[in-house]
């Protein structure tokens, strides 16, 4: 049996530790908080594949949204406030819709179902009249992120997994061969393992470099605004068709367009945008305003509802925005699981397989299903370097 | 408003109570900067100046009521001096008092801070957004009643101990007439004498903690003997009026169906667990239960601003000796950095503005001020340490009993989270159960989570936006712009 060391216990760690678990490894995850406490608990649990240009990312998304369902029937939809809402994309100008469609019909051609919409408001009522056009994604799906991931964490468990909270890694320990034989925390505690996985998220860049195989993983801020709780008002994701030009632009700063959604608690989040600036932890009241403002212009109901707080959070990404996944080709046992920017949870179980098949040598996944993924293989990184 | 109506260079104090006040009064007799005061409520005074409102057909609807207020208000005398010399400073032209402005953020900017406001002067459905630009900004908010779940404590007719005090203060005594009260600290006794002067019933005044407490800190009570008189005053009311003082003893549940008809009563044991064997049941038409207060840090931790504990472990301000926080440009007075009442308030203020404007260390007011400052500070830790909440406050928590109002959050459904889920602080709590989500945002049941997860709160809770506000009001920002 494979004795496996997962750093992170966010979205990504606790998926990796679940599909680790589940073929048979012996896991140990560590995290320097809790479950779930760094940007999991920062995000709208977003599950989608109308976002996603075609792609190894966008193949990612569609084995996610399968492993989804399938952990959705393991620990139960309701533990994890698994939903099937699907997504609308509206488009406000003729030009904004041909440019959305001919993004769909790309999808369309990598499997994903995309359905024209000609008056968005029969599906969404509220939405303000005028425009010019949508398209209906119905795989899109909503998770709440700190409860799956407590779950799927528990489930781990229940597997004989370990978990220790307060544990921060601070080096690798390695053989003479140069082979990552386990870790070292800050207690001084050294924990042996066959194999090493960095899914530290957006510290991702810190753990991989202390374990000796550095991958660029950065931060982008973001702000979400939750309003206050209201009866049913908004039923599916509801985006404006410059959110998917913005989730792929390399342009630093502020790009901002708002992603509205209602919550099981009643409440409804504003979110998506998304800067360059470090782990500036202030609270940029343009961006929050312009939130308010591309919201109000989608649902003009918004007006007059309160904004009760704002969260903020920091997405890890990888300067070409594909997550990075797989072995470390300069660290022999090191794996890395992080950058995937504002994806992370809707990518999670997915990755967490494509894991468990790199570590294990096999695993779930068949050999022609993984070769999809080279692109995000670390090999990149260290190719350039 | 525009951002040019204010004159750039200003000094910017949030809150309007004792510490704000006494900082604005104290600039405009010292400096020559242009002072501007925000505050939530409807006038000048904060929670603990609080007024009523005016008559009808009063002319001066600003005039104080001493007769309302007989006995609810210590040093009205300071109030009202205070009041005049920033009334003063308006007539001059050189302050301004902005009521109803509830200031929902502060972000730095080149030269200082802009401060976010929501004006609700208008009444509902009229707020504006208005920003003002602070050379200085003086973190003078205040502190919020801190109240802990019990059965029976969301029954109509059970308040906290402050909301009590404030619906008198407010000229609202409609309330039933036998009240009890009921927590710890000698903030119960003010709450229990004006009731009991305006003809309600006091039951008891339910004291969690013992007064020999209060044996370990001679010192701090010798420095402070107009502390001791005030004490010593409210229980002469109480003693008067026979109402019971309980000491060792807490209310364990509420009882009622449409309101509250009844509260239970328990003596506790050493170690500070309700004893089953003393409960008692009495009929009350209204409760009042208070566990101290907590400091409004909102805008203090969004800043970035150095946070230390108090004596009880609650997290405050930090301040230096001119009651700087560790952000330049930025200080802060009053119970945000500590609770210990309006006397300290006013003396932190004043030292604050003396900061500002740069008075010598070394001149005898200065040097007055801290001294006060010092002594008014051992005692409110002084306080805090014969004051705690009791280790058996949560023993009566059924499983359905509510801690998060807003949401409908059980005791149990917490409990799971902590000890089946392993959620360590409030924030995970809020997480796992969504107790903290709600209107008020943690406020009312925050520290009893934090309790509960068995913290004294190293962290605050972090609250970007620190009081509702309508999206439209925030998209208008952008339209201006635009």
């Amino acid at each position: 049996m494979s004795a496996v060391v997962v750093v992170g216990a966010g979205i990504v760690g606790a998926a990796c530790a679940h599909s680790l678990s589940a073929a048979g490894a012996e896991v140990i995850v560590l995290d320097r908080g809790s479950v779930a406490s760094g940007t999991t608990s920062r995000g709208e649990g977003n599950i989608l594949v109308s976002d996603k240009e075609p792609g190894a990312e966008l193949e990612l998304a569609r084995l996610s949204r399968d492993a989804w369902l399938e952990v959705g029937e393991e620990l139960g939809r309701e533990t994890l406030e698994l939903e099937e809402k699907g997504g609308v994309v509206v488009a406000a100008s003729p030009e904004a819709l041909d440019a959305l469609s001919s993004f769909a019909a790309a999808q369309r051609s990598a499997g994903v179902t995309a359905l024209d919409v000609a008056e968005p408001r029969e599906l969404e009522p509220h939405l303000r009249a005028g425009l010019a056009g949508g398209v209906l994604y119905p795989e899109d799906m909503q998770v709440q992120p700190v409860l799956a991931a407590a779950a799927m964490l528990e489930a781990a468990q229940r597997r004989g997994a370990r978990f220790v909270a307060g544990a921060d890694v601070v080096a690798g320990v390695r053989d003479a061969s140069g082979r990552l034989t386990g870790v070292r925390t800050s207690a001084g505690e050294v924990i042996g393992a066959d194999a090493v996985v960095n899914a530290a998220g957006t510290w991702g860049a810190q753990v991989s470099e202390r374990l000796g195989g550095p991958v660029p993983v950065l931060p982008r801020r973001g702000f979400i605004l939750v309003t206050e709780p209201l009866p049913p008002m908004v039923r599916h994701k509801v985006y404006s068709a410059d959110y998917v030009a913005n989730v792929s632009s390399s342009e630093a700063g502020l790009e901002t367009s708002c992603v509205v959604e209602g919550t099981r608690g009643g409440t409804i989040l504003i979110g998506a945008s998304r800067e360059r600036v470090g782990f500036d932890t202030t609270l940029d009241v343009d961006v929050v305003s312009t939130l308010a403002s591309q919201a109000t212009a989608l649902f003009p109901f918004l007006e007059r509802v309160n904004l009760l707080r704002v969260y903020r959070g920091f997405r890890p990404y990888c300067p070409d925005h594909l997550p990075v996944i797989g072995p470390d080709p300069r660290v022999p046992g090191l794996f890395h699981a992080c950058g995937h920017e504002g994806a992370g949870i809707g990518l999670a179980p997915g990755t967490g397989r494509l894991i468990a098949h790199h570590v294990l040598g096999g695993g779930p996944l068949a050999p022609e299903v993984a070769a999809r993924f080279t692109a995000l293989l670390p090999d990149r990184f260290v190719q350039e370097a | 408003m525009p951002l040019s109506d204010l004159p750039p260079d200003g000094v910017v104090i949030v809150g309007a109570g004792p510490a704000g006040l006494a900082c604005a009064a104290t600039l405009l007799d010292q400096g020559d900067t242009f002072v501007t005061v925000l505050d939530a409520g409807s006038g000048a005074g904060g929670q603990y100046w609080r007024q009523p409102a005016p008559p009808a057909d009063s002319s001066d609807p600003g005039a104080l009521r001493p007769d309302a207020m007989r006995g609810l208000h210590h040093d009205l005398g300071t109030f009202a001096e205070l009041r005049s010399r920033l009334e003063a400073g308006q007539a001059a032209g050189r302050a301004s008092l902005l009521t109803d402005h509830h200031v929902w953020t502060v972000v730095a900017a080149e030269g200082g801070h802009v401060v976010h406001a929501v004006d609700r002067s208008g009444g509902p459905g009229r707020e504006r957004a208005v920003e003002l630009r602070a050379r200085h900004l003086v973190i003078a908010t205040g502190a919020h009643d801190r109240s802990l779940p019990f059965p029976g404590w969301d029954l109509p007719g059970v308040l906290t101990a402050g909301g009590l005090q404030a619906l008198l203060k407010a000229g609202d005594v409609a309330l039933g007439p036998r009240v009890a009260v009921g927590g710890t600290g000698p903030f119960l006794l003010p709450v229990a004498a004006g009731l009991a002067d305006r003809g309600a019933t006091v039951v008891g005044v339910f004291e969690a903690n013992s007064p020999t407490r209060w044996l370990r800190e001679l010192r701090a009570v010798a420095a402070n003997r107009t502390k001791l008189a005030e004490g010593a005053g409210y229980a002469a009311t109480l003693l008067r009026r026979r109402v019971p003082v309980r000491t060792r003893t807490m209310i364990v549940e509420a009882h009622g169906r449409e309101r509250v008809e009844a509260v239970t009563v328990a003596r506790l044991d050493a170690s500070g667990h309700p004893r089953r064997d003393t409960h008692r049941r009495i009929e009350v038409d209204a409760v009042g239960v208070g566990w101290g207060f907590s400091p409004q840090l909102d805008l203090a931790v969004t800043l970035g601003c150095a946070l230390t504990a108090d004596a009880s472990g609650t997290p405050v301000v930090q301040v230096d000796e001119w009651q700087r926080t560790s952000r330049s440009g930025v200080s802060a007075a009053g119970e945000a950095c500590g609770v210990g009442g309006a006397a300290l308030a006013v003396a932190e203020g004043r030292l604050a503005a003396r900061g500002i404007v740069g008075a010598s260390a070394s001149d005898a007011e200065t040097a007055g001020l801290r001294e006060e400052v010092a002594r008014l500070r051992a005692f409110a830790a002084a306080m805090h340490r014969a004051h705690p909440v009791p280790a058996g406050w949560a023993d009566a928590l059924r499983s359905e009993t509510v801690v998060c109002r807003c949401e409908e959050v059980s005791a149990g459904t917490v409990r799971h989270a902590i000890a089946e889920r392993g959620a360590t602080d409030a924030r995970q709590v809020k997480q796992l159960t969504r107790a903290g989500m709600g209107w008020c945002q943690g406020r009312v049941c925050g520290h009893a989570v934090e309790l509960l997860a068995g913290g004294g709160s190293g962290s605050p809770a972090e609250r970007l936006v620190s009081t509702p506000l309508p999206l439209g009001v925030l998209a208008s920002r952008k339209s201006r712009a635009m």
